[in-house]
This record gives C-alpha cells, sequence and structure tokens, in this order.
C-alpha cells in the first residue's frame, strides 16, 4: 500500500476499517497470511492483550524484514521484541532516564545542540538538505549527550548515522557501520565500566551491578537501541518541517501562538503517523478474539498505528491537521508495554526544533517542487524522506 | 473522585505525567508512576480521566467517590 498524499495513510485503510477492520492479509515480502488490524480500538485492544507476543523468534512473527530464520533465531532480541517479564527488566533499567523530569533538564543542552546545527546550516548557505544539516544530527548528538559519549568521538557517531541513512549507501556499507557503532558502544560501555561518570551508561552499570540482572552486553545493546530509536525523532524533523511548509496557514497559525507547539507536536505525529506496523507486529500465543474476529494461537497480527491515527470514530475528518482536537489520544508512539521510552524526549527535541528553526529562518521554503521530493517507502519498517533540499 | 495507580503495571512512558501533572509525577529512582493526588479537585478531572484513557498499560483506574 502507497500513501497517497505524502503526509496521510493510504487510501485502503478507510475501507478497511469500514469494511473488514481486522482481515487477513499477504506479506509483500514473502506472501505469508497475517491479520491487519486497522481500527484504533482494535489496535489498542491488541497491542495490550498478554496473549500477543513481541518475540521475532516466535513461529509465526510475521518478519517485514528479508532476514535468514537461522539470523532471527542468532542474533539476541531487543527491547523491541522481548515479552514480559524479561522485556520488564530491561525496560525498567532506562525508564528512570527518561523521566519528564530529567528530560527538561536536557533542554538547555537539546537547545545549544540545534542552535549549533542550525548556525552551521546558514553558514553554508541555501540551499541546505535539512534532513543531514539538522534532522539526523540533532537526536543523534542528543542521544550522544544522555548516554555520555565524548566530545571527541561525537563526529564519528554523526558521521556514521548520516551515512547509514543516506540514499546512496549500500546495504553492505550499512551493515558495516552499524558494526563500528556497535564496536564503538562495547568499548564505551566498558570504559565507563572502569571508570563511571554522570551519564546515562554509567547510572545503568552501577544499579546493575546491585540488581546483576544484565551482562555488559546487554547494556551496549540498549545503548544501541536508544540511539536507533532516537533516530525515528529525526524522520519527524524533516517530514514536521515538510508539512508544515506545506501547510502555510498552519504554520501561520503556530507562529501567531507559540503555546500550541506541543498540540502541533502531537498532530504531526499522528497525521504522518512514520511507524505504521513496523514497531506493531506480533504473533498470537493463544487464541484470542478481538472484534467478533477469533485470531488463533501462531497467528501473526500487524497493527496498523497509521490506520487507527486516521480512524474517523475517534479523529473527526482524520486527514485535517488541526492544532485545536479536543482529545489527542494518538497512537503514534505506539500502545502497550512497548510504548515508545523516549516519547518525552522525542516530543522535546522536536518542539525545540519547530519553534527555533522557524523563529532563526522565518523565510524557510521549500527549495524544490513537492513532487521532486523524494519519499522512503512504508515498507522500510519507518516511513522517512531522502533529502529536504531548504532555502531562506 | 478516587485515582489508583498500579506501579506494577506501569512502564514509565510518562503519559499521565504530560496529561495532568499536578495529579501524576514519576519517582526519580525507578520511573514509574506517582499518584500527587488520590482525590483530585473538580478542575482536573477532565484531565486525569483523559490520563486514565491515554495510559498504554491501564496503570491508572479512576473510581466514584
Amino acid at each position: 500500500m502507497a500513501r497517497v498524499c505524502p503526509f496521510g495513510p493510504p487510501a485502503e485503510y478507510a475501507a478497511l476499517r469500514a469494511s473488514e477492520p481486522i482481515k487477513k492479509v499477504s506479506l509483500k515480502l514473502n506472501g505469508r497470511q497475517v491479520w491487519l488490524v486497522t481500527r484504533y480500538d482494535h489496535v489498542r485492544q491488541v497491542l495490550s492483550d498478554p496473549a500477543i507476543s513481541a518475540n521475532m523468534k516466535a513461529p509465526g512473527f510475521p518478519l517485514q524484514l528479508q532476514i535468514p530464520d537461522e539470523m532471527v533465531q542468532a542474533a539476541p532480541l531487543t527491547l523491541f521484541h522481548m515479552d514480559p517479564p524479561v522485556h520488564t527488566v530491561h525496560r525498567r533499567m532506562v525508564i528512570p532516564e527518561f523521566t519528564v523530569r530529567r528530560m527538561e533538564a536536557l533542554r538547555p543542552h537539546i537547545q545549544r545542540i540545534v542552535d549549533d546545527r542550525i548556525s552551521s546550516m546558514i553558514e553554508h548557505g541555501a540551499p541546505a538538505d535539512l534532513s543531514s544539516a539538522l534532522a539526523v544530527p540533532v537526536p543523534l548528538l542528543v542521544m550522544c549527550e544522555l548516554l555520555g559519549v565524548p566530545y571527541a568521538d561525537r563526529e564519528d557517531l554523526r558521521r556514521w548515522g548520516t551515512q547509514v541513512t543516506a540514499r546512496e549507501s549500500t546495504p553492505e556499507q550499512q551493515a558495516r557501520i552499524q558494526q563500528e557503532m556497535g564496536a564503538y558502544l562495547a568499548k564505551l560501555v566498558a570504559e565507563k565500566d572502569a571508570d563511571p561518570a554522570d551519564d546515562l551508561i554509567s547510572r545503568l552499570i552501577l544499579k546493575n551491578r546491585e540488581e546483576n540482572q544484565l551482562e555488559l552486553a546487554d547494556i551496549t545493546s540498549l545503548a544501541l537501541v536508544l540511539i536507533a530509536a532516537g533516530q525515528s525523532t529525526a524522520n519527524m524533523i524533516s517530514l514536521g518541517t515538510l508539512a508544515l511548509l506545506e501547510h502555510p496557514e498552519r504554520l501561520a497559525e503556530l507562529k501567531a501562538d507559540p503555546s500550541l507547539m506541543g498540540r502541533a507536536v502531537d498532530e504531526l505525529a499522528r497525521v504522518i503517523t512514520i511507524a505504521d506496523t513496523g514497531g506493531t507486529s506480533r504473533v498470537a500465543t493463544a487464541d484470542i478474539e478481538v472484534g467478533g474476529v477469533v485470531i488463533k494461537a501462531g497467528d501473526g497480527v500487524m497493527a496498523s498505528l497509521n490506520s487507527a491515527n486516521h480512524d474517523e470514530n475517534v479523529f473527526p475528518d482524520p486527514d485535517r491537521i488541526d492544532f485545536h482536537r479536543a482529545s489527542n489520544n494518538h497512537l503514534a508512539f505506539g500502545h502497550g508495554v512497548h510504548k515508545c521510552v523516549g516519547m518525552t524526549l522525542a516530543r522535546l527535541e522536536l518542539e525545540v526544533v519547530y519553534t527555533t528553526l522557524f523563529e532563526r529562518l522565518p523565510g524557510l521554503r521549500l527549495a524544490v517542487p513537492l513532487d521532486q521530493v523524494r519519499f522512503k517507502s512504508d515498507d522500510e519498517l519507518v516511513y522517512d524522506i531522502h533529502e529536504l533540499p531548504v532555502a531562506w | 473522585m478516587r485515582v489508583v495507580v498500579d506501579r506494577e503495571r506501569c512502564v514509565g512512558s510518562g503519559t499521565c505525567v504530560l496529561t495532568e501533572p499536578g495529579v501524576f509525577d514519576q519517582d526519580e529512582r525507578d520511573g514509574r508512576v506517582v499518584l500527587l493526588a488520590a482525590g483530585p479537585p473538580r478542575e482536573l478531572w477532565e484531565t486525569v480521566l483523559e490520563a486514565e484513557r491515554f495510559c498504554p498499560t491501564g496503570a491508572v483506574t479512576v473510581t466514584e467517590d
């Protein structure tokens, strides 16, 4: 299924919600049959049912990646694919690091990072690729700050981050960069283990010494997951900026009343919903009933967040960007025990970026016609843009 | 209105704190929900009910007095 408008969902979802909200479909990748769940209430039900597993190694799991099964079975499970009670142990290690209070304390650091990137973009002059100049580096540098990556190494990570998402990178190059990042983080974790400082990785190490639940390799894996997951903020920086440029009346509204920014961040996250089924593929471990349909143990399930976020029974006129919705309980950050652990951080970064960008570059505009902007496909698990050429 | 939180179900997403910071907070040590007011004033009822609906794991329950 393809998006009709770059900011909205594929057209098929509206028809599915109306006629067959829980439907067996074939996976494009391998033709396997899975249940596609498209209504808001059903998506929430599926994602909070204890008989629905995120374990990608379980038989029947609808993996959307072209990886041989022996590699899937050999790979360690990341936080995304663990089930309780193991998931609970790992998740509880990181949640104190992302509290609302802790993220608010990070605001001046985020502001400084955003200011620096925008200054550097202005220095280089227009036109600029907003994606590589701002969107990709900001979440990466913020995560470096949080994790405690030394300043001297941040440029390496920024380069790796840009290369890993670049269109010209081959899968081999991407795999190599990921390996380099993994090796770097393993070394960093070992250094912090020997000499802990005041940062996220050190706190995890010290806490683990008391609780003894994880190996150092688990902490490296958590750090990698946080960096990777943090990069979805980059996609929302690019796509959200573009959506505002393409909806000048909404942008004008936001400039006139900056207090709307929090609502704007949520509404853009809802309308665009960059992670549709990429993070919400599951497998049933027991028979369950959803909306009158029996999903049998071993059946694959995909809960469409993009469809749920455009369910007209919950969001009237769902494709419209509206900063004044009475209640915006969108699912862009997921639902259930896997709901994004970095949601508060992502929202804060987006607030700071959109606010600062349009303050400092009030004349910001797209440097090419919209139809020349190249969008990635939702098949890549998280929707994004290749480049965002802008001028000001 | 009575509010009850289940810290065992809580996954610390911060959703309730962002929705109604006058009633919900997070424990600094474990990041999980802390209730600031079990019987919140009437002017907060609407956002407390939102926090109940928004919670990703059903860790917030609201009942009548």
